[in-house]
């Protein structure tokens, strides 16, 4: 996705023009160079009089910038000749491999099954419709023969459609991500701040870092079994099995990456603190979490990467109504549509994943201080 | 002389990889109330390493440091350190970082109000109060390094220790901060020391200047007593017979008694 990259810097240099402090005022003392770079946009304007009126003040200095502009054009044109190119080859590499299940899909047949999953969806939801109708319609007439009849309503039980299962999929790495940083994250500070701590969970850590998720999951599975018991469950097991499973494998990262920002914030900082006697609690509040932020944003990112690889084969094994799930039942079914569905679950695995990535991005800016550094 | 700050018989052994490294040995300062002391040498000879023991940021291995007749051996506000490289928190304003310090010291003893007030005052007194909500990577190495002042000030220190403050900037910055520095030792008269290897910085601004011999087991050499009436104008000394004199016997201890070979 080249064209993001290029297009970055040039988002944060408005910003800047927007939302920043505008020129810094010019410094009482002659000195060192200030952190300011009114970059390109901010000496251009347009000499048209009349666009100036009808266009927002970004997009004017933006078009203003002819060479920002053709830059734009530019990185665009070549994201889509990249898919373009790779659509072609797709299609042309598909057409000559054959399966048991039939041919491989190419871009085509998976746009069909695109659109079949959504008729799917349609069709599941009209039905779900019609079956609460349904059930709604029974009450009354019941209600109305006898006020006391004990009515209820049945939850539907059809078939999870395509929607739904990515729904579960987002829920569950959300579970999954949630616990990892309500773990990780203190630990990791923990580990930062007292080099006796580190020494103690590190060769834990170490060892616990590269096990893969599927070696996990038997045991999460059997302890998830064992301990969680409830009459009516209001989360399935299996979710909480994936869930869990997601956690162990996504904690890592973070923790990590905690430990070397916590452990490495300025020692001056660190003596500012001492001077000013700043309580253990209100120095990791004031100083320590502040300055350590970039760095365990970072580990938030590969956490949330890793979680989501691991959730989907977290999901096929332990048969959690996600994407996972839908993938292997498709592989199961061995229809001649199976290649084309599981293809459409991989690329929106894919695009979900990059999504997920950028929020992550968009989060960080928000809550990050460090607004010079340039996020990817 | 009355003795506000005196190192008695001070000194420090670092331990390293390849065993214990003395630093410093017998290193005794009296300072009096309201004296700007500065502590010159070459690089290396342990000055920062006595500022870190009067600030409490390392123990002494042995002798120690007593202010106001009491021993310190724990970093205190009371002995506020400006830092070489500012040291400011990049995420929080220029206000707000003299305000983490002035809550810490001030809590319970002065209101909201007050505080605010405080914080002012101070920000004034280094005259960056017309930059309170600018971010430290929006203002220059001088003005950040003024607010590093400010924040040592705003705790009303006993004693104000400086860490080469001026290292880092560049020449003309250096004389408006210094002459900044001298107003204020002027109007406030807090005791200073400041660490600095420019010899003109040292004469210009000091009471009293501490040689220190080179390491390792540095410790004074000789300390010169400078007399010029306050208050200085760098202009007039420029051409002062007493102020090159001193300027000339703090040169001879460094590069002829303290010969150092680069």
């Amino acid at each position: 996705m080249k064209f993001f990259e290029y297009a970055l810097p040039e988002r944060s240099n408005l910003d800047e023009q927007e939302h920043g402090n505008g020129p810094v005022a010019t410094p009482v003392d002659a000195s060192t160079p200030c952190a300011e770079d009114p970059g390109p946009a901010a000496t251009l304007g347009t000499p048209d009089g009349k666009a100036r009126r009808f266009l927002p003040q970004a997009w004017l200095k933006l078009v203003g910038d002819s060479a920002g502009l053709s830059r734009i054009a530019r990185a665009w044109s070549l994201a889509l000749v990249g898919i373009g190119v790779f659509l072609l080859l797709w299609q042309n590499t598909a057409g000559n491999i054959e399966t048991s299940l039939g041919q491989f899909p190419g871009p085509v047949q998976v746009w069909q099954q695109v659109l079949n999953l959504k008729q799917e969806h349609l069709r599941e939801m009209a039905r779900k419709e019609a079956f609460f109708a349904r059930q709604e319609a029974r009450n009354a007439e019941m209600l109305a023969q006898d006020p006391t009849a004990d009515v209820r309503i049945r939850p539907y039980t059809g078939r999870p459609v395509f929607i739904e299962q990515i729904r579960t999929s987002l829920f569950t790495v959300a579970f999954g991500f949630g616990i990892a940083m309500l773990i990780a994250i203190p630990l990791g500070i923990l580990c930062g701040l007292s080099q006796s701590f580190y020494s103690a969970f590190n060769p834990v850590i170490q060892i616990f870092k590269p096990v893969s998720p599927l070696a996990w999951l038997p045991l999460v599975t059997m302890v998830v079994s064992a301990l969680y018991v409830s009459e009516s469950p209001m989360l399935s097991k299996s979710f909480i099995t994936s869930g869990i499973t997601v956690a162990l494998c996504c904690l890592w990262p973070t923790v990590i990456n905690t430990i070397v920002g916590v452990a490495g914030v300025d020692r001056d900082l660190i003596n500012v603190s001492r001077v000013i006697r700043l309580p253990a609690l209100r120095h990791v509040q004031k100083i320590v979490l502040p300055a350590a932020i970039p760095m365990i944003f970072t580990g938030m990112r590969l956490s949330l990467a890793t979680g989501w690889m691991v959730l989907i084969a977290a999901e096929m094994l332990a048969q959690s109504p996600g994407l996972g799930k839908f993938i292997w039942d498709e592989f199961q079914n061995g229809s001649s549509d199976s290649l084309g569905r599981i293809m459409v679950a991989v690329l929106v695995i894919g695009i979900l994943g990059f999504v997920l990535d950028k929020l992550m991005l968009m989060l960080q800016r928000r809550v990050s201080w460090d607004k010079q550094s340039v996020l990817r | 002389m009355q003795n506000y700050l005196e190192l008695s018989d001070t000194g420090i052994e670092f331990k390293t990889a390849n065993g214990p490294f003395r630093a410093l040995q017998k290193v005794n300062l009296k300072v009096a109330r309201g004296e700007f002391v500065s502590l010159i040498g070459h690089s290396g000879c342990g000055k920062s390493t006595v500022l870190n023991i009067i600030a409490g940021l390392y123990q002494a291995t042995e002798g120690g440091v007593i202010l106001e007749g009491r021993e310190v051996n724990t970093p205190s506000p009371d002995r506020a350190v400006v830092f070489q490289n500012h040291a400011l928190l990049p995420w929080l304003s220029v206000y707000d970082n003299v305000a983490l310090a002035v809550k810490e010291v001030f809590r319970g003893r002065k209101s909201k109000a007050e505080m605010a007030a405080w914080i002012r005052h101070n920000l004034q007194l280094v005259q960056m109060d017309h930059a309170s909500d600018k971010y430290p990577h929006e203002i220059s190495g001088g003005m950040k390094q003024r607010v590093g002042i400010a924040r040592c000030l705003a705790m009303q220190p006993k004693v104000l220790l400086m860490d080469e403050p001026f290292g880092a900037l560049d020449a003309l910055t250096r004389a408006h901060l210094q002459d900044s520095l001298m107003q204020i030792h002027h109007d406030l008269g807090t005791t200073v020391i400041l660490i600095t290897h420019d010899v003109d910085e040292a004469v210009l601004l000091s009471d009293r200047i501490v040689m220190m011999s080179n390491g390792p087991a540095a410790t004074i050499g000789e300390i010169l007593a400078v007399s010029l009436p306050r208050p200085r104008d760098r202009l007039a000394l420029a051409e002062d017979a007493a102020f090159i004199h001193a300027r000339q016997q703090v040169l001879q201890f460094l590069y002829a008694k303290q010969k150092r070979a680069a």
